[in-house]
């Protein structure tokens, strides 16, 4: 018993340590400690589970450890900083996958019997599993292309996800009423499948907030497995993860003006086509050379720069921070701004300007600065465009009208680093091109800005 | 199972009568979720990609569920439980292992850069 206290006692210090090592992320500068709190409570965890288990096979366990240990080291160190996305979506999936496999390995389990809750509680964490599994699969091929991130919709969708969820909970209760492991078997294929059907009409735009509640989901899947094997550790991380992803879906939804049930019903590309521009006549814009601009710059008091993913496409980030770097040496005031939806994952963008060793208090969020436009000489955009559409506050008819956009219009004079004319990710042509004080700056985002940069030396 | 003390224990404590663990563990579940919503609403903005990613090794934790599977059943080390659960932890050692790195590789950009404005500051 006093042996069962102190383990039960090693959990709660581990679960201790996993939700102040969420604290840690408050600032970046307890972010580092924080992390390590969250490894030191792993440890524990896995630690105390050596001696809670009854009979474990020791070696079984630890080359598998080991063998994860090999694969997840080698990932985290090569991984691209523009590939985060995919690498959480798969890491996601493998969660899903655990969950599946603990659950089936536990309704196996020769010398154990479940109770009536015990069978609810393993049938709701493997069902959780299994549609994060191969949700996420889908979801790391769309963002990593390996699938088209194209959103996929038939007739009769949605009739075919009611249809397999019903079949899902009709095995489900067979498996209830008698152990059937076949029939528990059936039910985590039908999830599986369940999974699939339930992401391919989600478009490549709306991914950010299906990584998020992917993320949600695995915290879900891992509480849920907790509570089949009585264990509080996985229920308090689990719903600790779970909350976390459903905070960071709302968020992405809020910045994108989305509903979160129109994401998940999907087809974003469909909304934006039905609202064409009536009048496209010919509208004229202003460009100017990459000297122009930088001339402009030298000569200003505040720049903000608005970087999109085009900027990290065109790995124009190093650059960009040297130029920043110089204008700062000669007095001016360079900030960036940061739309939440920046970038495929939220915060994403942060990170990539942060391995460009770009300061991250030169670095504000959209509520921050949005004030600031009013008083800053130049606007820079690159690589962003809906994120700067005036339509989304002053067009009712836009499909984006309600996205919260950063201000980049207010700025005495508007810079627009981009390839061409050609509309953004919504489809959708930008006002702000079009404004006097508007000077586009034709070409690849990189190009431009070495060019600035020479201007400027 | 010294999990289900603490829930039985849990659910002693603030009924002061013997329930079913289920409530225990229920009870834990919620106030957990109200944790972590709050903490995670802390979080800046800036670090989220480092949150996804940290969340991404917490909920390796399944791990702990996946090792209470590989034990002797009946005198006998390899079984379909067994091998499953010894899947199940190797899939979720990637996630851990994956996670706190990837986050430490991430959060040391951020921090190289403070230093550094620090170090000019000071010139």
């Amino acid at each position: 018993m006093i042996m069962q206290n102190l383990l039960a006692l090693l959990y709660l210090v581990s679960a201790v340590l996993f939700i102040l090592s969420l604290r840690g992320l408050s600032s970046p500068l307890t972010a580092r400690r924080g992390n390590l709190y969250g490894m030191t409570g792993m440890a524990l965890a896995v630690m105390t589970t050596f001696f809670v288990a009854d009979s474990p096979v020791i070696w079984l366990i630890v080359a598998a450890i080991a063998a994860g240990a090999v694969v997840g080291a080698w990932k985290a160190r090569t991984v691209a900083m523009t590939a985060m996305p995919e690498l959480v979506a798969a890491m996601h999936s493998l969660v899903g996958l655990s969950a599946v496999l603990i659950a089936v390995a536990a309704v196996y389990h020769a010398g154990v019997s479940h109770s009536g809750v015990q069978k609810i509680e393993l049938f709701i964490g493997a069902f959780i599993g299994a549609i994060t599994f191969t949700a996420s699969v889908i979801a790391y091929g769309k963002l990593s292309g390996k699938f088209g991130a194209r959103a996929i919709n038939f007739k009769g969708q949605h009739l075919l996800n009611l249809i397999l969820a019903l079949a899902m909970l009709g095995f489900g209760m067979t498996y209830f009423l008698s152990e059937s492991q076949a029939a528990f078997l059936m039910m985590v294929a039908i999830a599986l499948a369940l999974g699939v059907t339930l992401i391919i009409p989600i478009g490549g735009a709306d991914m950010p907030v299906v990584v998020s509640m992917l993320n949600s989901y695995s915290g879900w899947a891992a509480a849920g497995i907790g509570f089949t094997l009585e264990n509080p550790v996985l229920i308090i991380a689990g719903a600790c993860v779970g909350a976390s992803g459903a905070i960071l879906s709302y968020i992405m939804c809020k910045a994108m003006n989305r509903s979160i049930v129109s994401v998940l019903l999907g087809g974003f590309g469909a909304e934006a086509a039905t609202a064409g521009p009536a009048g496209s006549a010919q509208k004229n814009y202003r460009s100017g050379s990459a000297d122009d601009a930088a001339f402009l710059m030298e000569n200003a008091e505040k720049v903000i720069i608005i970087p999109g993913y085009g900027l990290a496409v065109s790995r124009a980030q190093h650059a960009l921070q040297e130029l920043t770097d110089l204008l700062s040496e000669r007095g001016v005031d360079v900030r960036y701004a940061i739309h939440p939806v920046a970038g495929r994952m939220p915060g994403h963008m942060n990170v990539l300007l942060a391995e460009a060793e770009v300061p991250y208090d030169k670095v504000f969020e959209m509520e921050e600065i949005n004030s600031e436009f009013g008083t800053a000489d130049v606007a820079l955009v690159i690589g962003a465009n809906d994120v700067v559409n005036p339509a989304a506050k002053n067009d009712p008819a836009s499909p984006i009208y309600g996205m919260p956009i950063l201000d980049a219009y207010k700025a005495r004079t508007v810079m627009v680093v981009k390839r061409s004319m050609s509309a953004g990710y919504a489809g959708l042509d930008n006002d702000l091109f079009y404004m006097d004080r508007t000077m586009m700056v034709f070409g690849d985002a990189k190009k431009v800005v070495e060019e600035m940069l020479q201007a400027v030396h | 199972m010294s999990a289900t003390a603490v829930a039985s224990a849990v659910s002693q404590a603030s009924h002061g009568l013997s329930t079913d663990p289920f409530i225990g563990l229920l009870t834990i579940f919620v106030l957990a979720i109200f944790v972590g919503y709050h903490v995670v609403w802390n979080v800046t903005p800036a670090l989220h990609t480092p949150l996804m990613a940290v969340t991404n090794a917490i909920s390796g934790i399944i791990v702990v569920g996946a090792m209470l599977q590989v034990v002797d059943i009946h005198a006998q080390q390899i079984t379909p439980t067994s091998v499953l659960g010894a899947i199940a932890i190797f899939l979720a050692s990637i996630n851990i292992f994956g996670g706190f790195l990837v986050t430490q590789r991430m959060l040391e950009m951020f921090k190289k850069k403070n230093a550094q404005e620090k170090a000019q500051g000071r010139g």
